[in-house]
């Protein structure tokens, strides 16, 4: 066994790791009923699925020839962004009301992001329930 | 040698199919998502897929030059998210 033939399985091994949870967190967007739980599937996608294919990248480079860690910037970009991006997306979720009403908060009377200043209460606009 | 070269191309192959799967489901969702939140959701996830499948192109041909349109597709995928959920939040993206 040497280095190239285990390096070889290797890269078959995370192909299919990265794939499958690719098509786990996939099928996970499409079969839940609620969009808070929808919320919750794809981040399986974003974190194990990439970060297989692009380690999978990296040993293939090693093996073949020249290796090269430069699809390590490609794995940091997508775990800091992905936090941010799904935060958007709840207050999208949670503004829109498409999910249920946020469960009360435990100290304040309201949740930050539905709280709106007191010089601007008038200028509010009531939030459109979707059809 | 030749078994694990054969082990790796059946995975590459089944890793393609996984991956065009997904995106394909992911569009599914884009088409018949009931609220704005799960067509960004869709959006991004499909990004994220495309990324994986220039990862599994740049490995097929083994080469590096995919690293960076690779990353520009990361970068623009999550500036277009940020944007078009700012977008519905505020009514404007740069305000």
């Amino acid at each position: 066994m040497s280095f190239e033939i285990i390096g070889t399985y290797l890269v078959g091994i995370c192909l299919l790791i990265g794939a499958g949870f690719a098509l786990v967190g996939t099928i996970g967007l499409l079969k839940f009923n609620d969009s808070m739980t929808r919320l919750h599937a794809p981040t399986k996608v974003g974190t194990i699925g990439i970060g297989a294919l692009l380690l999978a990248s990296m040993i293939h480079s090693y093996v073949v020839g020249e290796g090269s860690l430069h699809e390590l910037l490609i794995m940091a970009f997508l775990f800091v962004t992905a936090p941010i991006s799904a935060n958007f997306i709840a207050k999208v979720n949670i503004h829109k009301q498409s999910c249920d009403t946020p469960p009360p908060p435990p100290r304040d009377d309201t949740w930050s992001t539905l709280n709106v200043p007191e010089a601007d209460r008038e200028l509010a606009v009531e939030p459109t329930p979707q059809p | 040698m030749n078994a694990a070269t054969d082990f790796m191309d059946i995975a590459f192959k089944l890793a393609f199919i996984g991956i065009v799967m997904a995106q394909i489901m992911s569009m599914i969702r884009l088409v018949i998502g009931p609220s704005v939140g799960d067509r960004i959701l869709a959006l991004d996830t499909m990004v994220v897929n495309a990324i994986g499948l220039v990862v599994l192109l740049g490995i097929a041909q083994g080469t590096q030059i995919y690293f960076e349109a690779t990353l520009i597709v990361a970068m623009l995928g999550f500036v277009s998210t940020v944007a078009y959920a700012r977008f519905v939040l505020r009514g404007d993206i740069i305000e």
